[in-house]
């Protein structure tokens, strides 16, 4: 092992590894269009995956929170957004790209402001009360995802809900052999904004920096003089709203939902944080990319482990790093 | 004048009473000693000052204002700065960046700047690397450069030359001296050597109490004392 995270740091360290998966896997799918359909598919499923565990994995390494209510914020993304979108289906179908875009925009700004808004009111009723006691932590979020889905079930009932796409995402672009679904592109794309927007923030202002320092070390922030029960609020509240934004976007990537979306993503999503490294923005793009880019191999190769694959990935990184691909903290 | 008083302090950690009846008070100006054995309860007492644990009973009182109950982060922007046993050096932000860190409007004083790094001039020459990289001599004198990169009226410093070579540790002696022409150390430490070379006052703790107070010269020149509380060679 030793020896491979030798040779692997000579050439770039953990960030080739999505290349490699990617290598490895064009040698054994051996076909170059289902290949590139795959890798197009697994980036985009990381880049959403991104979106979802950004914040959690924030929330964990700056307040040692676990937050197993984080993916409610994916679920009600996914249905708020749903929502909108079918409210203004006339825009949808409309041969108009202002339109399609309005309506895609309108959806995405309504999950976020729905993760914003109710971020910071989860974080002051149902986390506030259990800093520092991980078990009552545990407990007490994971009662707070059973409610949402309860609350999901209320609102838009238990029958699954299709999601309407915006007229330009529909369809695929072929080049050659190889079809790009136009929707893929563009969550791959989104995700990279977020990760390039977040990257900015935290390596190029001072709330950035306040944020990986507390991080690494909260109680020495705070006796230099800042409040980071105060900065957390915030960081929860963007974690939430970037979750509810993931949300939003799966919505239209698999088309179909139902309540059952949050437990189900919840798995997901700590798997992502743990491989990437608690803490580390840069650890949870590297995670979401490998466990997309997995997830989507597997899947065509060995269809029955499809299931297992992102655990299988999570046990092997975690036998070959403990602490995750890139942990913020040295 | 006395810049800080803890009275009839108690702190409790879990279900562990570690300080009992803490009292002394340290005047202001000069390098004030806090020796003691290991488990003593020296840490405890810089923690309870910074509000890290709470003590309870007891008062804290800064510049004659009572500290005991604010914020950690509200008892650092009185003007108390904490460097702590193990330095709290990010390790990931660079050395421009832990200090950046520790200015109030975060911007660097040119002055201030120039002064901490003709007393610590590694830092400069690792400026941009990560701290982690540093050796253990040189994150202790970022730890204590970030204490000092703003005005402070005191500087709490935990066992500062804990595992560092003895030509670091006098490097550090006449950096402590300087910095305390203008600013208050209240130091925790357990290597008598180190601190009596730059202790102007001191006290001795002992589970968990205040057994002795006063001047370091006299406790210098008394062995017998020295022999009894500290357990050294008369």
């Amino acid at each position: 092992m030793q020896q491979i995270s030798n040779t692997l740091e000579r050439f770039g360290g953990v960030n080739l590894l999505p290349l490699l998966l990617a290598v490895l896997a064009f040698l054994l799918i051996g076909a170059p269009s289902s290949w590139a359909t795959l890798t197009v598919a697994g980036l985009a499923m990381g880049m959403m995956l991104f979106l979802m565990a950004s914040g959690l994995s924030l929330i964990f390494g700056l307040m040692d929170v676990l937050n197993f209510g984080h993916s409610a914020f994916v679920s009600f993304g996914a249905f708020v957004a749903a929502s909108v979108l079918s409210a203004l289906g006339g825009w949808l179908a409309s041969d108009s790209i202002t339109l399609n875009a309005l309506a895609l925009t309108f959806a995405i700004l309504a999950a976020m402001s729905f993760g914003l808004i109710v971020g910071w009111l989860f974080e002051t009723v149902i986390i506030r009360p259990v800093y520092h006691d991980h078990l009552r932590q545990i407990l007490i979020t994971m009662g707070a995802l059973i409610v949402s889905e309860q609350i999901i079930l209320a609102v838009w009932g238990g029958n699954p809900i299709t999601v309407h796409r915006p007229h330009f995402l529909e369809g695929a672009w072929i080049i050659g052999d190889v079809s790009i679904e136009i929707y893929r592109v563009f969550a791959f794309l989104l995700g990279l904004a977020a990760f390039i927007g977040l990257y900015l923030v935290l390596n190029r202002t001072r709330i950035g920096l306040l944020v990986r320092a507390g991080v690494e070390n909260r109680e020495m922030v705070e006796a230099l003089g800042f409040r980071i029960d105060r900065l957390f609020i915030g960081v929860f509240m963007v974690g939430s709203a970037l979750a509810a934004i993931g949300g939003a976007m799966w919505a239209g990537y698999e088309t179909l939902i139902t309540p059952a979306l949050g437990g189900e993503m919840m798995i997901v999503v700590f798997i992502v944080v743990i491989i990437g490294g608690l803490g580390s923005i840069e650890g949870t793009l590297l995670g979401a990319l490998l466990v997309g880019l997995t997830a989507n191999y597997v899947g065509f190769l060995a269809p029955k482990l499809a299931l297992a694959s992102n655990m299988i990935l999570m046990i092997i990184i975690l036998l070959w790093r403990p602490s995750g691909l890139r942990p913020a903290a040295k | 004048m006395t810049l800080l008083t803890l009275e009839n302090m108690k702190t409790d950690i879990g279900q562990y009473s570690v300080l009992h009846d803490v009292s002394f008070s340290v005047p202001e100006g000069g390098v004030f000693v806090l020796l003691g054995r290991n488990g003593a309860g020296k840490t405890t007492t810089l923690r309870s000052i910074m509000g890290l644990w709470k003590p309870s009973p007891g008062s804290v009182r800064f510049r004659g204002d009572d500290i005991t109950d604010l914020h950690t982060a509200d008892i650092a922007r009185k003007g108390i700065a904490y460097v702590p046993e193990n330095m709290g050096i990010f390790g990931t932000l660079s050395v421009a960046e832990n200090l950046i860190l520790a200015t109030a409007k975060g911007q660097f004083d040119q002055n201030r700047l120039d002064r901490v790094q003709v007393l610590f001039p590694a830092l400069k020459t690792f400026w941009t690397k990560q701290a982690w990289s540093l050796s253990g001599g040189q994150k202790q004198m970022l730890a204590v450069a970030r204490a000092i990169i703003e005005p402070r009226a005191l500087i709490l410093i935990d066992e500062p030359t804990k595992g560092l070579a003895p030509s670091i540790v006098a490097a550090m002696a006449e950096a402590f001296s300087e910095i305390a022409e203008t600013t208050t150390i209240l130091l925790v430490e357990q290597n008598f050597s180190f601190a009596r070379q730059i202790g102007r006052d001191m006290a001795v703790i002992e589970d968990g109490r205040i057994v002795h107070t006063g001047s370091m010269a006299d406790f210098v020149a008394d062995k017998a004392l020295q022999s009894r509380l500290l357990s050294l060679s008369a």
